[in-house]
């Protein structure tokens, strides 16, 4: 068996009924892409395109690109190309994320987590 | 992802991965922007999660190998034929569906990225998505097969199709003998993700059970 046809990656669902998503995130961010270029805020050819230029870049900077990392590049490119099109700030996606980071370790366990004072 | 190192505090809320945050903090811009419908999301979620998958192509296979009509509209047009059976959707717009014969194998990749024709077969293995895949599939395709086990004479052509944002393929495999007076649901059944993608041969009834 070789790198291609072989086992499949530790964690990922195979097999004929297709494979889905590893972790709920790499859902959400499918979906994202999905539904902005549905609702007309980028083509499926800008998508496809800010796709493969993540992809080249991460090879570039050393990612074997055997498909475990394939949301972690569509997440870069959901990133930039919203970016891009002015539909979110850069800024507000950083301190976005540091804000649920903190709503997250201030949460006690057991609790639902949300956003305090919203950034 | 939880994780076991715990030395801090036992009593916050597992903290998610760095990725998952950036995940959240995008959602919830868009959301709050009105620029993505939660409700929306989920349901496309649903959808890829468990209504979409290679089964549908399966169908469209099998129905294929039943009614010569139907494969004559299927090769003709593609994206128009798969719709007669219900499936529609992104990725599935513009579809070319390739017909292996005798003589011709077909064999489909995306070099750039992974576009893959969605309704049919439903979102991508991890070995499409990866670069040896998409490397070797155009430079090496005999090799590649070779290596999901297939062979195949040196008199048939093995065409390799680079799909596009625009254009996806399917492959119409070649009906297995021994099928005579099948119904379409036992033909569905021997049909393989791997054999709509090119890089596998539809199941013989007497190999049905196995993988």
């Amino acid at each position: 068996m070789s790198e291609l046809a072989a086992t499949p990656l530790p964690g990922q669902p195979a097999g004929d009924a297709g494979p889905v998503f590893r972790e709920p995130w790499e859902a959400q961010a499918f979906a994202l892409a999905v539904e902005l270029s549905q609702a007309g805020h980028f083509t499926w050819n800008e998508w496809a395109r800010a796709l493969s230029e993540e992809i080249k870049a991460a090879q570039t900077a050393g990612d074997p690109d055997l498909g475990d990392t394939y949301y972690h590049h569509w997440l870069a490119a959901l990133e930039r190309l919203v970016a891009e099109k002015g539909l979110v700030i850069p800024d507000d996606m950083r301190s976005r994320r540091d804000a649920w980071e903190r709503a997250y370790l201030d949460t006690p366990h057991g609790r639902p987590v949300e956003l305090k004072g919203k950034s | 992802m939880p994780g076991d190192d715990h030395l801090h505090n036992h009593d916050h809320s597992d903290v998610p991965s760095d990725l998952a945050l950036r995940v959240k903090a995008l959602e919830s811009l868009l959301v709050e922007k009105g620029l993505v419908d939660p409700e929306a999301l989920n349901v496309l979620i649903d959808t890829y999660e468990t209504k979409v998958g290679p089964r549908n192509g399966a169908k469209v296979v099998a129905r294929a190998w039943s009614d010569p009509a139907y494969k004559a509209r299927l090769l003709s047009k593609g994206g128009k034929a798969i719709a007669e059976l219900g499936f529609t959707g992104r990725q599935g717009e513009d579809m070319i569906v390739v017909e292996n014969t005798d003589t011709t194998h077909n064999m489909v990749v995306c070099t750039l990225c992974s576009c893959y024709p969605w309704p049919v077969l439903g979102l991508p293995p991890v070995w499409y998505k990866a670069a040896p895949y998409r490397s070797r599939a155009v430079r090496d395709p005999r090799g590649v097969l070779a290596d999901f086990g297939v062979t195949l004479p040196d008199s048939v052509e093995v065409r390799v199709w680079d799909s596009t944002a625009e254009l996806r393929y399917l492959v119409l495999p070649q009906r297995p003998p021994g099928t005579d007076g099948m119904s379409e649901n036992e033909l569905a059944a021997l049909v393989t993700r791997d054999s709509m993608i090119g890089t596998g041969l539809a199941k013989t009834p007497s190999t049905k059970g196995s993988t």
